[in-house]
């Protein structure tokens, strides 16, 4: 009830206000129709009264000056018309001093002072710091804000800059900076001192009320930076340094926020480069409750852009240690400001690493300097528990596979398996897919053992159970998912080295047997294969490279895949085994290796009989059993007759009829094998024939 | 004018992580009618993958499939086209035309569309055509050595289909195509 009533008199004051300004501005206008100096001034100064009022909020004060203001445009052509009224301006100047209130004397005294100014009968600075000095009688923030803001845009064409006419013996530059500095400065006390003047009000009306006035401060800013006179070496000597003064010691976070992110936004980017370190030393200084990160991450993606905009401005990044800088800047933060959570500390990093990214790419040593204080700052707190913080975490991560398209330089981060590991499982698989898809998408191959080691560590939460997580937890799509990602990795490491390719395959073995039952469904099949892969490569090389260790042979290879099967029966998952095993019992038949593939058929048919139960599995394993045995050329008769006969015996005792007759005809190939050996054993054929038909 | 893409063999993720890219980014949905699948894809998601370029899928069961409910043969008519859909790794000696022929006999249709040796087949054989569409990713196969991604596509217009053979050779995609007419009981082809 109560707000509402106030709007509704902030509407009738305003309202009031506006009435007032409309009524003497009649009889202002014919003052000076008719040439009345003395009348003007009368109404003028009852005009400027209403902007007295201390009721308004700024946004409804804003309205009442701009009529105001209106009025003492056209003021100022009537007072520069010394014809007319026929007072010197020297003597207007003092003239205006008498109006009995001190507000509506300061604006006439500015509108005269331009009018001074303009006339070049005293020199401009002299003038704008008597009117500078003088606004301080106003006190009250908004009306002082207001002046103020008046002084400073009646002023701005008539600066002594280089160039301008107003510059002359004694007029400098340093002048026009010194001005607007002052104003500046008094207009940021009154400013921050919004928040304690009046009642007691609510923080965020408050806070808006001086958001809505902030551009009145921060218009000086702007103008300081279009004067042409303010090089680097005024700005570093004299500009930043008295405004980073003020801005430290208001003391005020509304203000400081605001106004570092002005002075980043104002001044060209070389400046900020050159003036780094110096810009930088405010940051610790200021209030705890500014949010720096957002500030420093504009700050950092200026100087990205800056950096991008042309190849001649790298050498100056360089030069000035910018990277150095900026590091040691957001450490000085982080510590200056204990109280900071860890999602603060690790969005400061992911910005300067996305600085690192842009303007040094290829300092890899730069990107794992930013991962490892990363580091530093996560081994000091708690386990992350903060899902943005989280996120952050994952964004630090994601940024530099990003950039290089390339998961070798990701695994050369030394720093990057560190910060992996402060990691929670459910974040760690999310980033562990997050590196595999990167993969896939860029068609990378992993090509080294070494590499392959370190890529499956990082992705250790989609290859085994850590941290007491267990796979049962978890959705099953989700984890079928996630397997099937893992598998399709598989495919993406490789090297045409035969025996660097079999140390890759090692590794991945030695990392998958510690996945579990449940894991090794997915993740065996497509190592089998690429180990297949490497023996009919194998195949192709002729004699065995000689020297150092023991070669990559056939052989070797079918011992591991032998282990690597079996694995398998503790899943138990027999029908994939068996099907295993048959691949490489053709592997192995092509390689000459007699007993090799014997032994493959031998741990086949031990699955058969002893855990394939259903009969349409037996269906299909016994066909499949048939139809490798039936490629087979290695085995000499002794060894294919035993197969032959068990294969046989095996499809008569098929449940149904149709299915043993299907599988016997399939076995009767068994027995009339078109090669050069011309194995074409009719009498035998016709002996099984018959005596399963019976 | 209808097309029907024949495809199979992906052994996704077993034996390969994807399609080549080339393949993806000619195969788009709503161009073809109707695909015909020999079977291990292996997974659910080339299941939908497939399904999305076209819902008219029809897939038997190969031996590696996740999904155990995948007939062991299929029929269907298209146009004036009787076509039978099988893996292959049942009909034993695998890829022996004889063999095929006798399951092409048993199912009683013109063309024949099976797997399982990954390598691409396409003949007129007695009564009907047989075809093989090779494996879509290249997979590794104990069968067949240096297998070149392949699929093929079957354009049936009234007594006529040609069938188109899409194979990556060296990062490149050659096309090629024979014709089959059928007329009467028999299928007379000419090739290119």
């Amino acid at each position: 009830m109560m707000i509402a009533d106030g709007i509704e008199d902030e509407e009738k004051w305003l309202a009031e206000g506006i009435a007032g300004i409309q009524h003497n501005a009649f009889y202002l206008h014919r003052a000076v129709d008719s040439n009345n100096l003395r009348e003007a001034l009368k109404y003028s100064a009852q005009l400027l009264s209403e902007l007295r009022t201390s009721r308004l909020s700024p946004h409804k004060y804003y309205e009442l000056y701009m009529r105001a203001f209106d009025e003492l445009r056209r003021l100022e052509m009537f007072f520069k018309d010394e014809e007319r009224h026929g007072c010197s301006v020297l003597d207007l100047y003092e003239l205006v001093q008498h109006a009995g209130n001190v507000l509506p004397r300061l604006y006439l005294l500015c509108t005269v002072g331009s009018v001074y100014i303009k006339s070049k009968e005293a020199p401009a600075k002299d003038v704008l710091k008597d009117l500078v000095e003088m606004c301080r009688s106003v006190q009250h923030p908004i009306r002082g804000l207001f002046l103020r803001s008046y002084l400073a845009q009646i002023s701005r064409d008539k600066l002594p800059d280089i160039g301008s006419e107003y510059e002359g013996d004694g007029d400098t530059v340093m002048d026009a900076v010194d001005f607007v500095l002052q104003n500046f400065t008094e207009m940021n006390k009154l400013w921050v001192r919004m928040q304690h003047q009046g009642p007691i009000r609510v923080k965020e009306k408050l806070d808006k009320e001086r958001s809505e006035l902030r551009d009145l401060v921060g218009k000086n800013l702007h103008v300081l930076s279009q004067i042409e006179g303010v090089d680097l070496e005024i700005y570093k000597d004299t500009v930043l340094p008295r405004v980073l003064e003020q801005v430290v010691n208001c003391k005020d976070e509304l203000a400081q926020h605001y106004l570092m992110d002005c002075i980043i936004q104002v001044f060209p980017d070389e400046y900020h480069l050159q003036t780094l370190e110096t810009l930088l030393g405010a940051f610790p200084q200021l209030q705890p409750a500014v949010d720096i990160k957002t500030v420093l991450s504009q700050l950092m993606d200026r100087l990205s852009n800056y950096a991008a905009s042309s190849a001649e401005v790298l050498p100056e990044f360089l030069q000035v240690e910018a990277f150095a800088k900026l590091s040691n800047a957001i450490g000085k933060v982080i510590e200056a400001q204990v109280e900071m959570p860890v999602v603060g500390a690790i969005s400061l990093y992911v910005s300067l690493l996305t600085f690192a990214l842009r303007v040094h790419s290829d300092r890899l040593d730069y990107v794992d300097q930013v991962l490892g204080a990363c580091v530093k700052k996560l081994s000091g707190s708690p386990k992350l528990e903060d899902n943005k913080a989280t996120k952050q975490v994952v964004a630090l991560l994601t940024a530099p596979l990003e950039k290089y398209n390339d998961i070798d330089t990701a695994l050369t981060l030394s720093n990057y398996p560190h910060v992996m590991d402060h990691l929670d499982a459910g974040t760690n698989k999310i980033m562990a897919m997050v590196l595999i898809q990167s993969i896939m998408k860029y068609n990378t191959c992993v090509s080294t053992a070494e590499k392959v080691d370190v890529l499956f560590e990082l992705i250790k939460g989609l290859i085994k159970d850590i941290d007491g997580t267990l796979a049962d937890e978890l959705d099953e799509e989700d984890f079928k998912e996630e397997q099937n990602s893992v598998a399709r990795l598989v495919h993406m490491l490789y090297n045409d080295d035969p025996e660097e390719m079999l140390q890759i395959i090692c590794t991945v073995r030695k990392h998958i047997m510690a996945g579990g039952p449940k894991r090794l469904p997915f993740t065996v099949p497509p190592l089998v294969f690429s180990a297949l892969k490497l023996v009919r490569r194998l195949q192709g090389l002729d004699g065995e490279v000689a020297g150092e260790e023991v070669p990559a042979t056939p052989r070797k290879i079918f011992q591991l895949l032998n282990q690597i099967i079996e694995a398998l029966s503790n899943v138990p998952s027999p029908e994939l085994a068996l099907r295993l095993y048959l691949q490489c019992a053709e592997a192995a038949n092509d390689c000459d290796l007699e007993p090799v593939a014997y032994e493959f058929f031998t741990q086949a048919f031990v699955l058969y009989e002893e855990e394939v139960a259903d009969s349409k599995a037996q269906v299909t394993s016994i066909h499949l059993i048939i139809g490798t045995l039936q490629r087979m050329n290695a085995f000499g008769v002794e060894n294919r007759d035993t197969l032959t006969h068990k294969a046989t015996g095996y499809s008569a005792k098929l449940l149904k009829k149709p299915d043993q007759c299907r599988a016997v005809y399939a076995c009767s190939h068994l027995f009339w094998v078109d090669d050069q050996d011309g194995i074409k054993d009719g009498e035998r054929f016709k002996l099984i024939f018959r005596h399963n038909w019976t | 004018m209808v097309l029907v893409l024949a495809i199979g063999d992906l052994h996704v993720p077993y034996r390969a992580p994807d399609l080549p890219a080339k393949f993806k980014s000619m195969l788009v949905p709503g161009k073809i009618q109707h695909i015909i699948c020999t079977g291990n894809l292996c997974i659910k998601e080339v299941h939908d993958y497939l399904k999305n370029l076209c819902p008219s899928l029809h897939i038997t069961r190969g031996e590696y499939d996740e999904d155990a409910q995948y007939p062991e043969t299929k029929t269907l008519t298209i146009g004036q086209f009787k076509l039978g859909l099988c893996h292959g790794h049942q009909v034993v000696p695998w890829g022996d035309l004889d063999s095929l022929a006798m399951l092409q006999r048993q199912l009683d249709v013109d063309i024949l569309v099976t797997g399982h040796t990954h390598q691409f087949k396409a003949y007129k054989h007695e009564a009907g055509v047989v075809i093989n569409p090779g494996s879509a990713t290249g997979a590794y196969s104990s069968i067949t050595y240096d297998v070149n991604p392949s699929f093929v596509l079957m354009d049936i217009d009234g007594l006529r289909v040609v069938v188109y053979v899409y194979e990556l050779i060296d990062g490149e995609v050659k096309v090629d195509k024979i014709d089959f007419k059928k007329t009467g009981t028999a299928t007379s082809h000419s090739a290119h």
